[in-house]
């Protein structure tokens, strides 16, 4: 298995109540920013990275980036990828991922990852996203053009990585004529691409066709088993079998030496809403960001003809929002966030069965702990060091016993299919009743 | 559509122009008029509608892309559109055509004057965008919901009598599924620069365009009302009117005023 750890490098000195209020990270002001706590943040969250470099059990580290938010401080995160790239010696560094439709220019997108590789002696793992809408704003990319430009900026990608130059790219949006990046990646043909999503069954089959590993994040258990499924089949019209090594899962966990204190730290992460307040919903789904179904899925959700006049979609503006009482419903689901496994908190011994059943139920080959809200530094890296010394281990160990093999071990997409041509699901959703 | 209270009868009918299968409504009696819709589509059958009907005929086609006709692929811009809507007149024999325009259907009409000025006999524009603003900014629909949009482009929605009719009033999901086209379409069609074309102005001053009356409202906060100037400066022989406690919509917010003043202009 592969281990990682991933943050959203959030900067939380800001009013809460605003975020709250707003229903929406994104959207607020760049006035509550200060450079000098930029500054240390930033630093902090690569002093970390390099830390867990330290503790042996970690194989990765996971980025990501966001735009125009309190929620994520690497707005360019190749630019933190390329300081890991030369601070670290041996944690693979993985980009989930670069929101390919808002770069106006994916040729230096390119350029920027083979440079990582090359300085990282082949330890990086790109990744491409979409992007949420509110980064189409962000970056004044067309959403109606999202999907186009996500699907040719990744074939230049691809092709500037591996075909010879110079050649012509001529496509709908993106116009080259010459291409021929002298600096190419390390890892050849190219480096290994995963691909996180979050419920999008189109992102799902994309992957399964290219035989990208994807990486689920943080979703609820039963809903993702169902994502495994519709990747495991669209592999097997594809004509293999997928496997662990085509998976991957993140989750928040926090971990500290006494149970109390793990879920106080847990607590913090609903912090502002936490990531159901990410933006609004106007700004998740931007005009033609949504595909026609989608669309249509929307439009039942939000229209309501029994009651004329009554706002048709979510905003935070057109409704007084009782910030006392949102706040108290935030932090009351906290139990049963916890009690539906879709946050861990507690001790390594509270901790390390609870994973275990989430292994048994998914049964993926990358698995990604998931740290955020408003914690004190110190308590970070004690977190890091039980998840290092303590918990990693009897993960891996488990895994070992589940056969979950990485995509390291096994090429995603190299397993033959059952004679029959029907293929064996990967999750063991039998599982998901199981006791911890 | 069907008729009621005594108001018009509309009818659909579709016309092939190019590849596209290009729907139509019409309703009325008379010379033609041509009605290009604005960026959230056709608002139905509003009450300005019957009031020029009784001497008009009302021709009003659905854009390609905004639901009810297909999209065209090739369309990219609103030059594109406006050359795919000269062929249109052209094909149907309507040349030269009095045009209304309301808000981007009105930067339509502007773009085919510029293109080709004998397609158009007279053309009213309502507070159309397509002119960068020299001073304000034009509102930027992409950031709100469609219904948030709506409340913006009236100045006074709880004193405009046909504002709880405006699109259909109640939001079924076939009505919000329509705006979402409609805002999907004007997002390929005019993201950035954002509903404006630099050079529109200047093409405009190139040729001799037909008389033309810009309609405005003086509170309108969806395109401001001194991009009305330029126009005018643009296009010679234009007739500026510009309506004191008026928001973007003039022909329901002022429907006899504003009736009044289209019918004496057209003639």
């Amino acid at each position: 298995m592969q281990f990682m750890w991933f943050t959203e490098r959030a900067y939380h000195d800001i009013p809460e109540d605003e975020v709250i209020r707003s229903r929406s990270f994104f959207g607020l002001p760049n006035t509550h920013f200060d450079p000098k706590k930029g500054s240390d943040l930033l630093n902090q969250y690569l002093d970390e990275k390099i830390y867990s470099e330290e503790l042996e059990e970690f194989d990765a580290v996971m980025l990501n980036e966001h735009h125009a938010t309190p929620f994520c401080l690497g707005s360019v995160m190749d630019v933190e990828a390329s300081v890991l790239a030369r601070a670290t010696k041996r944690l693979r560094i993985v980009l989930l991922g670069n929101p390919i439709p808002t770069v106006a220019n994916p040729l230096r997108l390119a350029e920027e990852l083979a440079m990582i590789d090359l300085i990282s002696r082949g330890r990086l793992v790109p990744g491409f996203i979409r992007g949420a809408g509110s980064e189409q704003l962000a970056n004044n990319a067309n959403p109606a053009f999202n999907r186009e430009y996500f699907d040719e900026a990744h074939d230049l990608i691809i092709q500037a990585w591996t075909r010879p130059g110079p050649f012509r790219f001529e496509g709908k949006h993106f116009h080259y004529r010459f291409v021929n990046p002298w600096v190419k990646p390390l890892q050849q043909p190219h480096p290994p691409i995963w691909i996180p999503g979050l419920v999008s069954p189109d992102t799902v089959m994309w992957c399964a066709k290219k035989r990208y590993p994807y990486i689920a994040l943080a979703t609820f258990l039963e809903p993702t088993t169902e994502l495994w499924d519709i990747y495991t089949k669209t592999a097997a019209r594809e004509g293999y079998q997928a496997g662990p090594e085509n998976f991957g899962y993140l989750q928040p966990v926090f971990v500290a030496g006494n149970q109390q204190h793990g879920e106080e730290m847990g607590k913090r992460f609903l912090f502002g809403g936490g990531f159901a307040h990410f933006a609004k919903a106007e700004w998740m789904f931007p005009p033609g960001y949504n595909s026609k179904a989608a669309t249509q899925r929307m439009a039942r959700q939000f229209a309501n003809p029994n009651l004329p006049g009554k706002s048709i979609m979510p905003s935070g503006d057109e409704e007084v929002v009782d910030v006392l009482a949102a706040k108290q419903a935030i932090y009351a689901s906290y139990a049963e966030t916890r009690e539906n496994l879709q946050m861990i908190a507690g001790t390594p011994d509270h901790v390390i069965p609870r994973l275990k059943k989430v292994l048994s139920v998914l049964r993926p080959g990358i698995f990604t702990f998931w740290l955020d809200g408003p914690v004190p530094a110190k308590d970070r890296m004690e977190c890091l060091r039980l998840l290092g010394t303590e918990v990693i281990p009897a993960l891996r160990e488990h895994g070992r016993a589940l056969g979950l093999v990485d995509p390291f071990e096994r090429k995603p997409g190299s397993r033959s299919l059952a004679a029959s041509g029907a293929p064996d699901p990967v999750a063991d959703v039998d599982m998901l009743q199981a006791a911890v | 559509m069907s008729a009621a209270n005594g108001r018009l009868r509309w009818t659909e009918r579709t016309v092939r122009v190019g590849d596209t299968e290009l729907v139509e409504l019409q309703a009325g009696q008379g010379k033609p008029l041509l009605v290009l819709h604005e960026e959230q589509g056709h608002p139905g059958a509003l009450r300005w509608y019957d009031d020029l009907g009784g001497s008009r005929k009302l021709i009003t086609p659905l854009h390609p892309g905004f639901g009810k006709t297909a999209r065209c692929d090739w369309i990219a811009n609103v030059r594109d559109l406006a050359a795919f809507y000269a062929a249109y007149v052209r094909s149907q024999k309507l040349e030269p055509v009095d045009v209304i325009g309301f808000s981007f259907g009105g930067w339509l009409a502007a773009e085919m004057i510029a293109m080709d000025p004998g397609l158009v006999r007279r053309a009213v524009l309502v507070a159309p965008p397509g002119i960068r603003p020299r001073a304000g900014e034009i509102f930027d629909l992409f950031r709100v919901t469609a219904k948030k949009f709506i409340q913006a482009s009236v100045l006074e929605p709880g004193a405009t009598a046909e504002f709880s009719s405006l699109f259909g009033g109640e939001q079924t999901p076939a009505q919000v599924e329509a705006w979402e086209d409609a805002r999907a379409e004007i997002a390929r069609l005019a993201w950035a620069p954002y509903l404006f074309d630099a050079s529109l102005p200047h093409r405009l001053r190139l040729v001799a365009a037909a008389p033309t009356l810009l309609v405005w409202g003086r509170q309108d906060a969806i395109v401001p009302v001194e991009v009305c100037a330029t126009y005018a400066s643009s296009l010679s022989g234009s007739k500026q009117l510009v309506l004191e406690r008026c928001g973007h919509r003039p022909e329901i917010e002022q429907r006899e005023r504003f009736v009044k003043e289209v019918q004496s202009f057209l003639g």
